[in-house]
């Protein structure tokens, strides 16, 4: 690790805007919490007294849990925001809440929001430091950093591997935070679905196209299934779950095909028979699961890491009164 | 800038510290060094062959990264970011008696970090503490078992340990 290096982000928005060296260190940073689960006591004291907040306005099992789970392994209170039904008018509903939010001194928000840059808005409305945990098609860069983590945990390095990415490419925030967090560490990325999924452009972000999954799959160093989410695909996309299954789904006679020690990922929750096999999902290859424990040790080192450097600028003002009781 | 202990005199201090430590060390086996990072690692791994090759018997070493529970976490000076890195402990540390390793007693505040992070790892029956530089201006009540050498420094001055595996020279200097 660098040791003159300095994280100064305050927030984690995206990880377009984040270089090479910077991803680098989060998940550097993310190997030192690793051997927490493995503790008798599964907490450090490092954000005691610190308040985050889960704001979620979209459903979410996995990541809201993770972070929560970060959170209280490093000792800091968390606030549970339910999710509001209303109809809501994105920019001034966020900016009150945000106000509110200020009000109670909250430290850290961690936001999900069905609206793309709602995570930046809020960031610029507030104090507390902003971790985006999914915003619209835009950004998950948590989901992204723990998916790249678990490559580099088993591989050792992104550098040279060809990583295949299958499924809703155009409604996948998924999808663009691991292109920018996988090309920038030196993979290659191959994204793969129908052409009605495919967003257009999307060869600008560095990464290969291709409409039939039978075709790469025994170029892939890793493969990861993307969730067809139903929820949000009103109209006809593709022609039946059936058809898409047939022609993009990663059965057991696609993985004979592939290389013998391909990783097989996915970023929850698994619909299985349509994108992935079961035996696929619960098979050898499968590292579906390490990517869940992976998960909280990479939002330990988000945290951790954005509220240093909220430290760092001096803006944390509890902080400060904090320290002198040490 | 003055130099305090050349390579040679490190390994003699390293010597007298073992000859200290060798007599208390339990003849059950229930003994592991843990050294904290980065320099206490280093002395750590040469203590623990040390008393390898002079007991015969196989020791249990380990290493402590105190990152997460430092007091000044909230309160960075300048430049200096933190940086967690893994604790590389594969035992467990209850009913043991442990050996910390560091190289400069200073504050005492990284010791009594160290000692926070062990405990949530367990419940070791003693904790003692070694040093190759005792420095004073301890803040805490917190003093080392075993000192390799005490020196009498200004504050404001640094001590400096550089060690051959993490640093490629041999010396401790005040700055």
């Amino acid at each position: 690790m660098d040791t003159t290096f300095q994280w100064r982000h305050k927030h984690l928005i995206g990880l377009a805007e984040l270089s090479r060296q910077e991803l680098e260190f989060i998940l550097d940073t993310a190997k030192g919490f690793e051997e927490f689960s493995a503790r008798s006591v599964k907490k450090a004291p490092t954000l005691r007294g610190k308040v985050v907040v889960n704001m979620f306005f979209e459903d979410s099992t996995r990541t809201r849990n993770s972070f929560t789970l970060a959170a209280n392994r490093l000792s800091a209170d968390v606030i549970e925001f339910t999710k509001t039904s209303s109809s809501v008018n994105k920019g001034e509903t966020l900016i009150d809440t945000a106000r509110n939010l200020e009000a109670m001194g909250v430290d850290i928000v961690v936001i999900r929001h069905s609206a793309g840059g709602a995570p930046k808005l809020l960031s610029r409305s507030i104090n507390a430091c902003v971790v985006n945990a999914g915003d619209g098609y835009h950004e998950h860069p948590t989901q992204a950093l723990l998916d790249a983590y678990t490559i580099r945990q088993v591989r050792g390095s992104l550098d040279g591997l060809t990583v295949g990415i299958v499924g809703d490419i155009a409604h996948s925030r998924v999808a663009r935070s691991n292109i920018y967090v996988l090309t920038k560490l030196g993979a290659k990325v191959i994204v793969v679905g129908p052409p009605t999924l495919m967003p257009g452009k999307i060869e600008q972000l560095g990464v290969r196209v291709s409409h039939n999954l039978d075709e790469v799959i025994e170029e892939l160093d890793v493969i990861n299934m993307l969730r067809i989410q139903f929820e949000r695909l009103g109209g006809n996309m593709f022609p039946s779950v059936r058809e898409y299954s047939h022609f993009f789904g990663l059965t057991v006679e696609r993985v004979k095909r592939a290389r013998p020690n391909i990783l097989v990922m996915h970023p929850g929750p698994i619909n299985r028979g349509v994108e992935i096999e079961s035996e696929v999902a619960d098979g050898p290859n499968s590292v579906i699961l390490q990517q869940v424990s992976n998960g909280v040790a990479v939002r330990m080192a988000v945290l951790f890491l954005v509220n240093q450097a909220a430290a760092l600028q001096g803006e944390n003002k509890t902080g400060k009164s904090e320290n002198q009781t040490n | 800038m003055k130099k305090l202990l050349t390579k040679e005199q490190i390994a003699q201090t390293l010597d007298e510290l073992l000859s200290k430590i060798l007599p208390d060390i339990p003849q059950d086996g229930n003994f592991a060094v843990i050294g904290i990072r980065s320099r206490g690692e280093v002395l750590a791994k040469r203590l623990c062959k040390a008393i390898e090759a002079k007991t015969g018997r196989d020791v249990l070493g380990g290493t402590l990264d105190i990152t997460l529970y430092r007091d000044d976490l909230n309160a960075p000076k300048g430049n200096n970011q933190p940086k967690v890195r893994a604790t590389e402990i594969e035992f467990d540390v209850s009913d043991k008696f442990i050996l910390l390793v560091d190289d400069v007693l200073h504050t005492g505040r990284s010791v009594r970090a160290a000692m926070d992070a062990l405990t949530d790892l367990g419940r070791p029956k003693t904790i003692r503490l070694a040093v190759l530089v005792d420095r004073g201006h301890q803040e805490l009540p917190i003093r080392a078992d075993y000192v390799g050498i005490r020196t009498e420094a200004p504050a404001e001055q640094s001590i400096k340990v550089y060690l051959m595996e993490s640093d490629g020279k041999e010396e401790v200097v005040i700055d």
